[in-house]
């Protein structure tokens, strides 16, 4: 038996988790991570979500905290996709919440009170200490829990990972637990539905007009903000009609947007930044993933450059870079797009 | 809750629940018992039965003090900075001035001079502070006040000050008063504010005028009777309850100071009600404190919680001018007439215990 300390958002996979925990005969304790204190509508963090998770462990019977990583959560997720923006990045929020909040804050704090473990409930696997892909392949998470080593995943459990996603509402059900029908969540956490990204980095920094170019340098349109766009996109940067265009590169300094046709996207190899393998290089050819739900690419790495097999569209600067296995099965390397 | 309140509401709760304003034998029985705990209260508030206006809690009676006097008589209201929320957000609701405090959380007079003028129409100042325990120099504000801001209503908010202060000598000056039941041995849900005669606020709560037209709301009978019980035996017991929860709050304090390096007592006890002991213990995070205390078996507080429960920076400690690597460890241990040596013995052990292994 363990102490596990469950972070519990509110939603059905968390609920399950710790069920399925206490199950195993481990000592549970629920926490609800209070991040952000702003609006939102999808997010982890509103009363009605820690009215969720709370209700559901009182049900389970067991323990519920709060605990208030506002400050961290600023600091190290919402201040740099802000920032990031600004410079033409694309940033992944819940990659970096994980990283420095849940698998870093969240863990320091429950070993300093004397747990054993964190459980989140990511549909992700943990075999022989490695990240695995989750049972339900359409619903898998490892590549936001990518950056967690080995001597992280001695402390961090996935107990819903094993499970479909139908299996763990049927559980919920099951259980009688209010959260078994709540929708997923959807998008970032602290951005509402109503006003988006738009509005969100519109109140926080002054957005540069930039002109929009062709491959050929010639000048196709305009854009209000350059903050707005990122590689790869292609609606919203050209009238539309023709062929369909999409974004190549963002000049900041010269506030350009270059678009060209979906030749123009291709590329051979992607620059990662801080790469990272979890049991040292792989040279022979692995599976890449790029995007939260994309399609795995064989690539070889070679330092720091991912070299596709077969040319693949650029991946927009700040999305992670994360390597698999030929199997597809193991996280083996991860990083971001430079 | 004290065994007296709990006696004196179980009537009200059973065989004696009507309501005090039907026209029946039992409703005018009910009525009695609200009649006669309003005399106990006014006379453990210092202030005529008429005077006493029951409310759903010190929150009710706060927003009714500040909100009432300014929509009554249009103006500005002013409080201190360290305010309860309960008068804090009513008065930057209707945009009203904040007064800085010292590094002892006592209002800083020649700042609160500067802000009163005739435009001002109500001045609200605690008498001690929830956090920290910090006591208001009240007679002195009520000078300024009077001086300075002829028109104002002279709000204090006594609710954490009444346990140990003798509040009826104290706010002999000020035209309202706000005291919660659960501060000292009574239910939640009831509190009441004193209006004195000449004092005129708006209503919050409109409809069938059950208090004077000042507040309605069918009365919480068994509430206010009990408050009244509570009230009648806090005033009685009060200087010995100060004399010995003051021995305890002194050992208690005296011993973490003495087992715990670099652990500071946040206001000096000259400044503050007899059951605070308010603490920073440098190099600790409240919140995992607060974890190991309560698996210790004791159990305490930081600041105030939002809705979610989770742990909000204090804004006493902010403007005090506390630094946040500070206030980040905060631990307000609160005693009461309820409080034993034993649970100081308890403290004392788990509390150094606990610092030690968040340090390691």
């Amino acid at each position: 038996m363990n102490a596990v300390l469950v972070a519990m958002s509110g939603g059905v996979d968390s609920s399950v988790a710790a069920a399925m925990l206490l199950d195993e005969g481990h000592e549970v304790v629920g926490v609800t991570m209070r991040l952000w204190g702003g609006e939102s509508d999808t997010g982890c963090c509103s009363v009605a979500d820690v009215d969720d998770a709370r209700r559901v462990a009182q049900q389970l019977g067991i323990d519920h905290l709060v605990f208030n990583f506002g400050d961290d959560f600023r600091a190290h997720v919402v201040d740099p996709y802000v920032a990031a923006h600004v410079i033409g990045r694309t940033p992944n929020p819940c990659i970096e919440c994980n990283r420095h909040v849940k698998f870093d804050r969240l863990l320091r704090r429950a070993e300093l009170l004397g747990f054993d473990a964190v459980a989140t409930g990511h549909h992700a696997r943990i075999v022989h200490g490695r990240v695995a892909r989750g049972a339900d392949r359409a619903k898998d998470q490892s590549y936001v829990v990518h950056m967690l080593g080995r001597d992280d995943l001695a402390r961090v459990r996935f107990p819903v990972g094993t499970l479909t996603k139908d299996e763990v509402r049927r559980r919920a059900s099951a259980l009688g637990l209010r959260t078994a029908t709540k929708p997923d969540s959807q998008d970032v956490c602290f951005i509402t539905t109503g006003g988006g990204r738009a509005e969100f980095l519109g109140r926080r920094v002054p957005f540069t007009p930039a002109t929009v170019v062709d491959t050929d340098g010639a000048v196709v349109g305009g854009v209000e903000a350059l903050e707005l766009v990122t590689v790869g996109q292609r609606r919203g940067v050209t009238d539309g009609g023709g062929t369909r265009r999409y974004v190549t590169a963002l000049d900041r300094q010269r506030a350009t947007v270059t678009v060209g046709p979906l030749d123009a996207l291709l590329t051979e190899r992607v620059v990662v930044d801080g790469l990272r393998w979890i049991d040292g290089p792989v040279d022979e050819e692995v599976l890449v993933q790029t995007s939260a739900h994309g399609q795995p690419q064989l690539a070889v790495v070679d330092g720091d450059v991912v070299v596709w097999r077969t040319p693949q569209r650029r991946v927009a600067p700040g999305q992670a870079v994360v390597c698999y296995d030929r199997s597809d099965t193991f996280v083996v390397a991860g990083g971001t797009a430079a | 809750m004290r065994a007296e309140a709990v006696d004196a509401m179980r009537p009200f709760l059973q065989d004696r629940f009507a309501n005090p304003s039907g026209a029946h034998a039992a409703a005018r029985d009910a009525r009695r018992a609200v009649d006669e705990a309003r005399d106990v209260v006014a006379e453990s508030l210092g202030c005529q039965p008429g005077e006493v206006v029951f409310t759903s809690g010190g929150t009710e009676a706060d927003n009714h003090a500040v909100l009432g006097a300014v929509r009554q008589h249009g103006g500005v209201a002013v409080a201190t900075a360290v305010e309860h929320h309960a008068v804090l957000h009513p008065v930057e609701h209707v945009g009203g001035r904040l007064v800085a405090v010292d590094e002892r959380g006592r209002v800083d007079l020649d700042a609160l001079a500067a802000v009163l003028n005739d435009d001002v129409t109500v001045v609200s100042v605690m008498l001690a502070n929830n956090e920290v325990g910090t006591v208001q120099p009240f007679g002195a504000v009520a000078s300024l006040v009077r001086e300075r801001a002829p028109r104002a209503v002279l709000h204090t908010d006594a609710v954490q000050g009444f346990p140990w202060l003798d509040v009826a000598a104290l706010t002999a000056v000020a035209d309202c008063v706000s005291v919660s039941a659960h501060k000292f041995g009574g239910p939640k849900g009831v509190g009441a504010l004193v209006v004195r005669t000449g004092t005129t606020l708006e209503p919050l709560i409109l409809g069938g005028g059950q208090e004077r037209d000042r507040r309605s709301g069918t009365h919480n009978v068994a509430g206010i009777v009990a408050m009244a019980a509570a009230m009648r035996a806090t005033v009685a017991e009060r200087a010995a309850t100060v004399e010995q929860v003051g021995a305890q709050r002194d050992r208690l304090v005296d011993g973490l100071i003495a087992a715990v390096p670099e652990l500071y007592e946040t206001v000096p006890r000259i400044d503050k009600v007899a059951g605070s002991a308010h603490v920073c213990i440098d190099g600790v995070e409240s919140e995992a404190l607060l974890f190991l205390l309560e698996r210790g078996g004791v159990y305490a507080s930081v600041a105030s919680s939002c809705a979610s429960g989770a742990m909000e920076p204090s804004h006493v400690l902010a403007a005090m001018g506390v630094a946040k690597e500070r206030s980040g460890g905060a631990l307000r241990l609160s005693l009461g007439y309820a409080s034993t040596d034993a649970d100081v013995d308890r403290a004392l052990e788990v509390v150094p215990d606990a610092v030690r292994r968040l340090r390691r």
